[in-house]
């Protein structure tokens, strides 16, 4: 007061309660004195997570989002274990009262701890955020010993003290909490039962169906189901529950009961202080109750009507009142969310947005498949999605619960709402995305996170995004996404000069780049540094550097091997634990019995631990040490196939017209002679290649980077720009011709024109998108610019240049090559001299 | 490969860990230090560094990434740190750093603390 901030005392210190907290402090850090009010002596922690803590998955403190020191950084002070009981709104003075610490911190007749004064604390403004409480239907008995509730940290471990000591758990409640109490209790080694006054599991999310299928995937997990059933009374003898009784008169064997029926909020208050309540504390658009000084927000606030308990509608609710407290945005206004979850119930994927059953008029969207366990069902509503149901896969929830928050039109096609889209074209523009939708699924960046980069950080590329917040740093897919978003923010993607550069290190694009290398004779990436950056060794400009010489030298480029990625130092690829795999080169996926005898002779001798068929049609043996690498290719006697490296990696192909009754084609044969002209050579990225010898595609070389598919009339397609990774695309043909040889003169003019003017990491999807199919065609078929003959001549160049890399295993390039770390016997002369 | 010259201490706490050229030119090279993994690194320039070899994200070798201006990548998911002082550029990883010199083309990686012991590498 003194210090002429405002005083805000926050009621509650829950998930609600700390989320406004924090928001408050992300908008305005000194414009509070802030005292909260929490009934659990803990810190704030995240009791989405409790099943995990009751079944030992995680430990208490690992769900703790603000622990206690939090709150000492951020100057708020705690009254933790305090109850707040009153508001004095003439005076302006909240009290609150200590509880006993074994007391359940939501109960409303919480023993308090005796002979304490009740603490007292002025305020300028309240914020209630007192949650809500289990609801505990009228049964006899409740309330003893061996029965719970399921709510707090305490709750686990109360419940799970008892069940050590018993044999029959049986739950109440057969919603989502109850059947996380359930799957945290059969960890425990008791027999349990869940059971459920509706004819159904999880009403409020699923339909009949869906929870018939539910309630089959739970029982197959050991867990009896028993629906409309209600409880009456809990018997014990001795002061221990021996059964239970039923309201139509039978009973059941148990040891102990958790109730989990569902939850009602904490208004007490609220109503004692003259703040209006219904179903829960009343509150307008700018979540302000009947006094103007307090607001309410969570799970104990109603709004227009009605109460959320989802995560979702809580946080954008916290953000409103944040906005409107702090005066950051006053007019702020909060308009209701729409209620869609995705969770995971015991093992079993679901998803659950809006209306579960159709009303008159509605479009029903069905498809079952009842041995695998999955539902989709979808209700269509004046052409927008009023409400679905997902169990089993999940795959295309993200992009309906975004639909559906959006009330997006749906397409004319339903197949693509539940399937996606054949074409592989976004049913939604990003624009349109939700804040909190996960643009990056690498590195986990959400819309709102990329939105304050463009924003507030002032990042105007897709570059500045990137090392801002991650997003696109992964696998790079989702660029285009930022992009789109730096265009609806800023109306451009900004220009920025580095994104244009072939490598970060030297100030010049690709054509510039090989301009200068070419007239200034640089053959290595020292002298490149030396002459175009000053001196410079950027490190992360080393790779793209050597990748580009050795394409502009083929055989007088001066390797110096400091310059390549592991991967090419080793020739082989560096895995998570710091092993290496070995993929040997099996041409066109063709194999002999010899071969694989000494792969497995390998396998045996090296103790590899994994032995894995890679969908290139090849073998990988995985976790070999660095030092062992060059016996083992000497063992394998194969050359390398170049799994590890920017560059023609593989052709595979399926049997073709060997034994296939459709091949037209010798696609076998095709691929031997690709493989064998082609290997190794190096290129922007990687290229992996298929031949198909028929139009069915067995071997997708459809979606490969080059694809050949023979067609009838002894004739074959050539396919460019293919992709079925992070990003698939169908490639685009580039012309179709009548023999193997020519197959092999479009697909060498082809890959020169890539490494020639493919950025550094660009896929041949990239590139083909960027240049055009149209232009390639004109360029590699037609010969527009009149440089064919110099691809083809260059491309043989690359191809007599090859060597096999894993020849080094005779005759390593220098001396430490292949070392593992190196024992140094001084220690013991330093120790013993210290 | 040469093995290094007499094996000998320049004072109580500092470790020769033999000759330079076992390290090749830009590059880098692990050594096993007591029970702990310290990566040596050999820049073009003639300069030396060193650090722990482990990555503090993922625990990738160090020694095995790319180096120059100071600099070092993790092989494993390119994060990045400065050998000067071990600052990393995710804002909560930093890298222990050692003092290292060449001594009549020997490598002498300086002791921490008393004891000589260096910190152990994570497996």
């Amino acid at each position: 007061m003194n210090s002429g901030k405002r005083k805000l005392v926050v009621v509650g210190n829950g998930m609600a309660g700390a989320r406004v907290v924090e928001e408050i402090l992300r908008r305005a850090p000194d414009a509070f004195e802030i005292v909260m009010f929490g009934a659990e002596p803990y810190g704030n922690y995240n009791r989405i997570l409790l099943s995990n803590v009751l079944n030992g998955l995680q430990s208490p403190t690992e769900i703790f989002m603000n622990p206690l020191a939090w709150y000492k950084t951020n100057g708020i002070r705690l009254h933790a274990g305090v109850r707040a009981t009153h508001i004095d709104t003439k005076r302006r003075v909240i009290t609150g009262t200590r509880l006993r610490k074994d007391a359940a911190a939501y109960s409303a007749d919480a023993a308090v701890e005796p002979d304490t004064t009740p603490i007292e604390e002025s305020y300028d403004q309240v914020i209630i955020a007192t949650g809500s409480r289990p609801f505990v239907p009228p049964m006899e008995g409740f309330n003893g010993p061996g029965t719970f509730l399921f709510r707090t940290i305490d709750d686990c471990s109360r419940i799970a003290d008892c069940a050590r000591e018993c044999r029959r758990a049986t739950v109440i409640g057969g919603g989502l909490l109850g059947l996380e109490a359930a799957r945290g209790l059969i960890t425990h080694g008791v027999d349990v039962t869940v059971l459920e006054a509706a004819p159904q599991l999880m009403m409020a999310q699923l339909d009949p169906e869906a929870g018939d299928m539910l309630r089959k995937a739970i029982e197959a997990m050991g867990i009896k189901v028993m629906c409309d059933t209600i409880t009456s009374k809990i018997v014990r003898t001795d002061g221990r529950i021996t059964h239970l009784e039923f309201k139509d008169g039978s009973t059941m064997e148990t040891d102990m009961v958790v109730v989990s029926s569902g939850i009602r909020p904490i208004t007490e208050i609220a109503s004692v202080s003259g703040i209006a309540v219904n179903k829960a504390i009343v509150c307008d658009d700018q979540m302000r109750t009947s006094d103007p000084s307090i607001f309410t927000v969570g799970e104990c606030a109603e709004h227009r009507g009605q109460l959320y308990g989802l995560v979702d509608p809580i946080w954008q609710q916290a953000e409103v009142l944040a906005d409107v407290i702090t005066g950051v945005r006053p007019d702020s206004s909060y308009q209701g969310s729409r209620l869609g979850t995705k969770l995971k119930v015991m093992g079993v994927e679901l998803a659950s947005m809006g209306a579960t059953r159709p009303i008159d008029g509605d479009e029903v969207v069905l498809y079952r498949e009842p041995a695998h366990g999955i539902y989709k069902k979808l209700i269509v509503r004046n052409n927008q999605i009023a409400g679905a149901i997902l169990l089993g896969d999940v795959e295309s929830s993200g992009t309906l619960m975004q639909m559906f928050l959006m009330g997006t039109e749906v397409p004319e096609r339903r197949a693509d709402l539940l399937f996606g889209s054949p074409k592989g074209v976004s049913l939604l523009k990003v624009a349109d995305l939700p804040d909190n939708a996960q643009i990056c699924n690498c590195n986990g960046v959400s819309k709102r996170q990329i939105a304050d980069a463009i924003q507030t950080s002032g990042c105007n590329s897709v570059l500045k995004v990137g090392a801002c917040t991650r997003a696109g740093m992964g696998c790079g897919s989702c660029k285009t996404l930022v992009a789109q978003l730096l265009e609806s923010y800023l109306g451009e993607v900004g220009y920025d000069p580095n994104e244009h550069y072939y490598v970060p290190g030297v100030p010049l694009e690709k054509s510039q780049l090989v301009a200068e290398i070419r007239n200034r004779g640089i053959k290595s990436v020292s002298e490149a540094f030396r002459q175009l950056a000053g001196g410079k060794e950027d490190p992360s400009s080393k790779i793209g550097l050597s990748s580009l010489l050795k394409t502009l030298w083929p055989d007088e480029y001066e390797d110096e091997r400091d310059a390549r990625f592991i991967n090419d130092r080793v020739h082989a690829n560096i895995q998570k634990n710091g092993t290496f795999s070995v993929v040997p080169r099996i041409y066109g996926g063709v194999t002999s019995a010899s071969e694989l005898m000494r792969i497995a002779e390998v396998a045996v001798k090296y103790q590899v631990p994994m032995v894995k068929l890679t969908g290139g049609q090849r073998i990988d043996l995985l976790g070999i040490k660095k030092e062992d690498l060059p016996n083992v290719w000497k063992d394998l006697g194969m050359p390398s196939g170049h799994a590890y490296t920017k560059a023609f990696r593989t052709c595979k192909s399926c049997v073709g017209t060997d034994f296939c009754r459709y091949g037209v084609g010798d696609s076998i044969e095709l691929a031997q002679k690709i493989e064998r002209r082609f290997q190794g050579i190096e290129s922007p990225h990687k290229m992996k290649l298929a031949t198909a010898g028929c139009p069915r595609n067995c071997s997708e070389a459809y979606v490969k980077d080059l694809g050949a598919v023979a067609i009838e009339g002894g004739k074959w397609e050539i396919y460019l720009g293919g992709a079925a990774g992070g990003s698939v695309r169908k490639g685009d043909l580039l012309c179709t011709v009548d023999t193997h040889d020519d197959v092999l003169l479009y697909m060498g003019r082809f890959m020169q024109y890539y490494r020639e003017h493919g950025k550094y990491l660009e896929r041949s999807y990239g590139f083909v998108e960027r240049v055009g199919i149209e232009r390639l065609r004109a360029i590699l078929v037609k010969d527009s610019l009149g440089i064919c003959a110099r691809l083809d001549a260059d491309i043989q160049k690359a191809v007599d240049a090859y060597r096999d890399p894993w020849q080094e295993a005779e005759l390593p390039a220098y001396s430490s090559q292949f070392s593992g770390p190196e024992l140094t016997h001084t220690l013991e002369v330093a120790e013993n001299n210290g | 490969m040469a093995k290094a010259v007499p094996i000998s201490t320049i004072n109580t706490h500092n470790v020769n860990l033999g000759s330079i050229d076992a390290i090749p030119v830009g590059q880098g090279r692990c050594y096993i230090v007591g029970s702990g993994e310290v990566a040596v690194f050999r820049q073009r320039d003639g300069r030396l560094f060193a650090a722990e070899n482990r990555c503090p994200h993922r625990q990738g070798p160090l020694a095995e990434g790319l180096l120059g201006d100071g600099k070092i990548i993790c092989p494993l998911h390119s994060h990045q740190f400065r050998l000067e002082d071990g600052g990393g550029n995710e804002a909560d990883e930093c890298l222990q750093v050692y003092g290292v010199q060449e001594i009549d083309g020997n490598i002498l990686l300086e002791g921490t603390d008393h004891s000589g012991k260096f910190r152990e590498g994570q497996s």
